[in-house]
């Protein structure tokens, strides 16, 4: 990774004075992750270019004492582009290699320092996620004059599209240490990575070199944001240092599920929500299953409804069952609403015991994310085996999709939807299963009507048939 | 005295404290058998004697003896049991299981038993106490046959006849684990006599009229018929057939168990009052021109039928309405029930008949269950069990199961003698095959989560950690093909040990090393194709598919990766691929010459970009892209400061060297990728012929496996197919690995990716276990997309070197015996849960963590 910084501010060889490295001569520099050189390609009265090269030793980083490796162990790691690109191992770079430069400090030229010159720096990759856009829109604002260029995946395989990598150069007068300041906070925000973990210190570290430039920048939230590594608590702590506000303790909003990103705008997961609960509490079901409860919404829901006696939450990602389990914050919950609510993995592909007996299951959202050849073994261990008195099942009407402006025609709604019916082909397959396992069937519209394509959700509501006094 | 104890029963000893009972456990039964009181009290409290802790002491002789009938042990109880009360949780837990219970009762002189209890240090008993227990126990001898030990009472009142007393053990009438077969296992008669005849000659039997009219039947060599009930009602010749069996069972020639309809007539014979429905009626009408005596004789051999037997070494049970596990081998009136009319629920459906469980639904026995009862259209194998019972007096047929063949063979009927209440028949018969997989249809969560221990052929019990197996469940839940296709995934596998030649981490020379070590001379290398695996299984026509595999729909098959996952999100590609293979099968004729109609391959296919599109996009491309640029500037800014006399030779030296590299790594991934826009445009290379019906072939070498295969690909009308090149190396002869190692090293210098490395016999044992059944060893510039583009500058390489295969190499072994344990049992029509077992612990161990490079 190569970084060059010119100037042509007479005489220009003061570069050296600034950087505080001779303009003759190589230097290298140890770090913890490789080395850095630094050298000029360039030195003359009329323009001097200094040169910071930067070798990540990819191998050392990875290794790691035998037979010990992470969770999250993947390929990934070892053919990796963190030894090519200006990331935080640039940053860290520039604040040792030039750590006097960086605070504005030069014996020397001490005013010098203080004074705004001609600058320009380029950076021979530049991860930028968020495009070209971005990058303009975070180092506009502060004055540069911003080049880049963009480069493609693979010249020998043009349909692999454009990579995120630039080439970039920027154009600004102003002091050397703002520069070096722009970049060891803006590069990492671009790449959206840190090699190293995220604390308290980090909010300590971006109000010191940002506190004048970035309470007024325009993008000042994405900027904290990205720099926290998406950090929420840390996020809010920092804006609100930045804007001096007092920090509120506010619940920990519940992240969007990718999900729900089609259909936040209309807050349809709201609605949705509303609607189960709701025909729950008519059905009279005190012990109710949530089949597929991902991150624990509905059985907040529930929880704060006194009628449900006993609440269990099953889903297959175990991650999403931590999830749930704190935001729910199952352990700190009082000792009677704890024993309320029950949290398990389980798989809706496989006859479960532990499902039998209940007044009610929910199925939100649910049946769409499994392959239809699967459908009949979810069919069976539903209603055949567990058979709830009453199940709720809700899944997208493709028919409103058109509905959807942020929505490409023809495609589903999730990545990871395997197929979304038409309100005919799910009433045909509701009706078909509530007659092959003895239920009635009844189907509702969640969320706005329209009156060519219907609701965005349909709801099927079965009821088993009067068999109660047989069953045990 | 002689006591007869059944083995298993739950045996409790009776009597005060100091009249001889331990002395008499220890002296009849295995330390290991008995659960004394006092021992109990000790594991609780430290002090035999501390009658504190009674209530704990029980509890937990309780849990241990629960634990011990579950086991099917026989267990005795040495405690007071004096009193009712403390005789009832007992009794009850013995109920629970299914147990008989013995008591023997230690009515000793209250004199003696005090007298014993002075002589031990240990006991302060005032002596009312025994006066008090022996006054408990004369009170409750009258009772103790009501409250269940029936016919095991042994009551002792002197020390001699404890002295003198005998166990005699005796194993259960249903324990006929001696008896090994063959057997044919033959289905519900009801008075067919004429079919029975003709289905026993179809089975091999000699059937001979005696001048007095006594029919003779002479098994084949070896065999023994088994009946699985119901000889009587609703068909023509019910006499005939009772005397037919009556006959066979009494020389040895035939085993029976009783069905519901034989157990009716006994008690109408009897003389009871019971309801001539069922066809009832028939038999007692035609039984009326028999003479008295052979009445007699058919109520005798009738009620001394034995509810259900457990045969070869308890592997095989037969029963008339089926067996659940649990109740396998055990006594009781639920036992009997069970065996003949099954599990129903107690509520009737509208044709008049109970509804049924279906236990077999849930079966998970070890045991396979043959049964009859319930006529069906045609038998089905559901979880290791079989209902032949295919409706002969119903026009339908008469069936026998060849055990352990596990061949049907069937005669029809002549005729409908009997209308069934329900059109049963032919609700069947209008989806026989998804009827067939009903019950396989739904694996439990049992089935796979938790911890697992799973045996295995090849490499004994192969556990699998609990947090793997949490893993595994996402992934299979909401990724895998149907588990009904999912007979197989192939193991991980192990690089060679690392090569001390320059510039190289891995060498053929390696690979033939190890297994010249593990005494091996010959081995063979086939290609290493850089695609994705691919695991291909064809169906001569649909219809296979729904009655082999259980899957419903217009489909000849499927192609899944390592994982489980569909290879193809574009069903048309597959459709097209699967044609194609199943016509190259079609012109190499191997429906027949392996006498099956699919087959399960093993393959690579290329390119690598088709499944690994993501993978190339996110990471593979965009570390080429962003180190060519990168790496170019900063040789190009070298060298303009090298202009100006900086000596920055070395680093300068450094760059262009990776420059180099990298533009190697670039040429490596880009060789592995091609567009794809058909099948046309896919190379599927089948290495393994893994499975046809009826037969794996893991007992043939990988020569015969490249043979069959190379035809194959031959026999294809298109390119798709694609034979992968081989050779078979002497590891003990010098040129002979010199020959491969130079073949190696020309293909891996084309890009080519490696080979594989195999003993030339599929599985082979060591000394110390299983061997690695292949070895991978990969080229050098292959690897740089695994190390990293520039994992060859020497400061690099030598760091690498230091790798450690054990972990891989244990988790390639588990992985493959639980594979070939997978095919095996799918094979032998084991069922669903227990195929997807092994694959489900396939899918866990691959969450191991295991350095990925390797």
């Amino acid at each position: 990774m190569l970084l060059t910084i010119s100037t042509t501010y007479p005489p220009a060889t003061d570069l050296g004075y600034l950087l505080h490295k001779h303009p003759s001569r190589i230097q290298s520099f140890k770090l913890a992750f490789g080395q850095a050189h630094v050298y000029y390609p360039e030195a003359h009265a009329e323009r001097c270019t200094a040169a910071l090269l930067l070798d990540v030793d990819s191998v050392g980083l990875t290794r790691r004492p035998h037979g010990q490796f992470s969770e999250n162990f993947a390929l990934a790691q070892y053919v990796s582009d963190r030894p090519y690109v200006a990331s935080s191992f640039l940053s860290v770079a520039i604040a040792r290699v030039f750590s006097s430069a960086l605070s504005g400090k030069c014996k020397e030229h001490p005013d010098l320092a203080e004074t705004a010159i001609p600058l320009r720096a380029k950076l021979s990759i530049l991860p930028c996620r968020g495009g070209e856009e971005l990058l303009r829109r975070l180092f506009e604002p502060l004055g540069y004059i911003v080049e880049a260029e963009r480069h493609a995946l693979d010249a020998q395989f043009s349909d692999w599209g454009e990579s995120r990598y630039f080439t970039v150069t920027l154009e600004n007068t102003c002091r050397l240490s703002e520069l070096l300041t722009h970049l060891y906070i803006l590069m990492p925000v671009l790449d959206d990575e840190k090699h190293y973990w995220v604390d308290d210190a980090e909010i300590e570290k971006l109000s010191r070199r940002g506190n004048d430039w970035l309470a007024a920048h325009p993008e000042q939230e994405s900027i904290v944001r990205r720099y926290l590594k998406h950090q929420q608590g840390l996020t809010r702590k920092a804006l609100a240092q930045l804007r001096e506000e007092d920090v509120q303790q506010t619940d920990e909003p519940i992240q969007q599920e990718a999900e729900a990103q089609v259909e936040e705008r209309m807050g349809l997961n709201d609605v949705r929500l509303a609607a189960v609960t709701e025909v729950l509490k008519q059905c009279g079901a005190k012990r109710v299953l949530d089949l597929g409860c991902g991150e624990g919404k509905l059985l907040r829901r529930l929880l704060a409804e006194d009628q449900f006696e006993e609440i269990v939450g099953m889903d297959v990602s175990h991650r999403a069952l931590k999830i749930a389990r704190e935001r729910l914050r199952h352990d700190r919950l009082p000792e009677k609403q704890k024993k309320r609510l029950r949290l398990f993995q389980g798989s809706l592909g496989y006859r479960d015991k532990r499902l039998v007996g209940y007044d009610a299951a929910v199925v939100v959202e649910v049946i769409e994310h499994l392959d239809l050849p699967r459908l009949s073994a979810f069919e069976r261990v539903l209603f055949e085996s567990a058979c709830p008195r009453t199940v709720l099942l809700t899944t997208p009407n493709i028919e409103y999709n058109v509905k959807f402006e942020n929505l490409q025609a023809g495609r589903f709604r999730h990545k990871d939807h395997r197929f979304e019916w038409t309100r005919d082909e799910f009433q045909s397959w509701a009706t078909s299963i509530s007659n092959r396992f003895g239920y009635t069937v009844m189907f509702h519209s969640i969320g706005p009507e329209h009156e060519d394509v219907g609701s965005p959700t349909q709801m099927a509501v079965f009821v088993r048939e009067g068999r109660e006094g047989k069953i045990t | 005295m002689i006591m007869q104890i059944p083995e298993p029963s739950l045996v409790l000893l009776i009597g005060p404290s100091g009249s001889g009972k331990s002395t008499f456990a220890r002296k009849h039964f295995k330390p290991t058998e008995i659960l004394s009181s006092d021992f109990c009290r000790g594991l609780v409290s430290d002090d035999e004697t501390d009658q504190t802790v009674t209530k704990d002491a029980f509890e937990v002789l309780r849990f241990i003896a629960a634990k011990r009938l579950a086991a099917g042990k026989l267990t005795v109880v040495d405690a007071t049991n004096v009193q009712a009360d403390a005789r009832k949780p007992l009794l009850a837990l013995a109920r629970e299981y299914h147990y008989l219970t013995v008591a023997i009762v230690f009515d000793m002189p209250t004199k003696l038993c005090q007298e014993r209890n002075e002589a031990r240090p240990d006991r302060d008993f005032k002596s009312y106490v025994i006066r008090q227990q022996r006054q408990q126990l004369r009170r409750s001898l009258r009772g103790l046959k009501r409250e269940g030990f029936r016919n095991f009472i042994y009551v002792m009142s002197t020390s001699e006849a404890v002295e003198s007393a005998c166990v005699e053990r005796q194993p259960l009438w249903t324990n006929r684990r001696d008896e090994q077969g063959p057997f044919d296992i033959i289905g519900d008669i009801h008075g067919c006599f004429d079919e029975l005849v003709e289905l026993l000659k179809e089975l091999g039997y000699g059937i001979s009229t005696q001048p007095s009219g006594e029919i003779v039947v002479e098994p084949p060599q070896g065999r023994k018929a088994v009946f699985v009930g119901d000889f009587v009602d609703r068909g023509p010749k019910v006499p005939e057939v009772l005397r037919l069996v009556m006959g066979m069972q009494k020389t040895g020639a035939a085993i029976c168990v009783p069905g519901n309809h034989d157990v009716k007539l006994v008690r109408a014979l009897r003389g009871k009052n019971v309801k001539q429905t069922h066809g009832l009626a028939e038999s007692l009408s035609q039984l009326e021109k028999t003479p008295t005596e052979f009445k007699t004789q058919i109520a005798e051999f009738l009620d001394g039928l034995v509810s259900h037997y457990v045969l070869d070494d308890g592997k095989l049970v037969v029963a008339h309405a089926g067996m659940k596990a649990e109740l396998q081998g055990r006594a009781s009136g639920r036992v009997r029930e069970f065996a003949m009319y099954g599990e129903t629920t107690g509520e009737t459906d509208e044709f008049g008949l109970p509804i049924r469980v279906n236990w077999a639904d849930e079966y998970r026995g070890a045991a396979m269950v043959v049964y009859g009862h319930t006529p069906v259209a045609e038998p089905q194998w559901v979880n290791q069990t079989i209902n032949i019972d295919t409706g002969c007096v119903f026009g339908g047929k008469l069936t026998a199961l060849r055990y352990p063949e596990k061949e049907l063979v069937s005669v029809p009927a002549h005729q409908t003698y009997y209308e069934p209440t329900k059109p049963l028949l032919d609700e069947v018969n209008e989806l026989p095959s998804v009827k067939t997989q009903a019950y396989d249809d739904v694996l439990d969560i049992n089935d796979v989560m938790g911890k697992r221990v799973i045996s295995t052929r090849l490499h004994h019990n192969i556990t699998i950690r609990e947090e793997n197996t949490i893993t595994a469940l996402e992934t299979m839940s909401r990724f895998a093909v149907n588990p009904k296709w999912l007979i197989y995934l192939p193991p991980t596998m192990s690089p060679t040990e690392t090569t001390n030649s320059p510039g190289l981490l891995e060498h053929p020379a390696e690979g033939f090393t190890y297994y010249r070590r593990q005494g091996i001379s010959n081995v063979i290398w086939e290609e290493k194709h850089m695609g994705s695996r691919a695991v291909v299984v064809v169906c001569r026509d649909p219809e296979t598919a729904k009655r082999r595999f259980g899957v419903i729909g217009d489909t000849l098959g499927i192609c899944y990766t390592r994982t489980g996952r569909r290879f193809f999100e574009d069903a048309a590609i597959e459709t097209e691929l699967l044609r194609q293979v199943k016509e190259a099968i079609d012109n190499a004729d191997y429906w027949k010459i392996f006498d099956t109609d699919w087959i399960c391959l093993d393959c690579e296919l290329m390119p690598w970009s088709v499944k690994a599109q993501e993978l190339l996009r996110q990471q593979y491309a965009p570390v080429g892209t962003s180190a060519r640029i990168a790496l170019g500037e900063a040789v190009v800014s070298l060298e303009i400061a090298a202009e100006r006399d900086i000596d920055v030779s070395h680093v300068l030296d450094d760059y262009r060297q990776r420059t180099e590299a990298v533009a190697e790594y670039v040429k490596a991934y880009q060789q592995y990728c091609w567009q794809v826009q058909s099948v046309a445009d896919l190379k599927l290379a089948p290495f393994h012929l893994l499975a046809t019906e009826g037969a794996v072939y893991f007992d043939k070498d990988h020569q015969w496996h490249m043979q069959m295969l190379t035809k194959l690909c031959q026999s294809s009308e298109n390119d798709l197919l694609f034979a992968t090149s081989c050779g078979v190396v002497d590891v003990t002869d010098d040129a002979s690995q010199a020959e491969a190692i130079r073949l190696w090293e020309e293909l891996t210098a084309q890009g080519g990716e490696g080979t594989v490395i195999k003993p030339l016999d599929f599985v082979v044992h060591g000394k110390r276990g299983l061997i690695q059944p292949a070895v991978k060893c990969r080229g050098r510039e292959y690897l740089r997309i695994i190390y990293g583009p520039e994992y060859t500058l020497p400061q690099n390489l030598e760091r690498l070197r230091s790798r450690g295969l054990s972990r891989k190499r244990a988790l390639a072994l588990r992985e493959f015996a639980l594979g070939v344990e997978a095919l095996e049992r799918f094979v032998r029509r084991e069922p669903l849960s227990r195929v997807h077992e092994c694959v489900f612990g396939i899918l866990a161990l691959e969450s191991e963590s295991v350095d990925p490079r390797l």
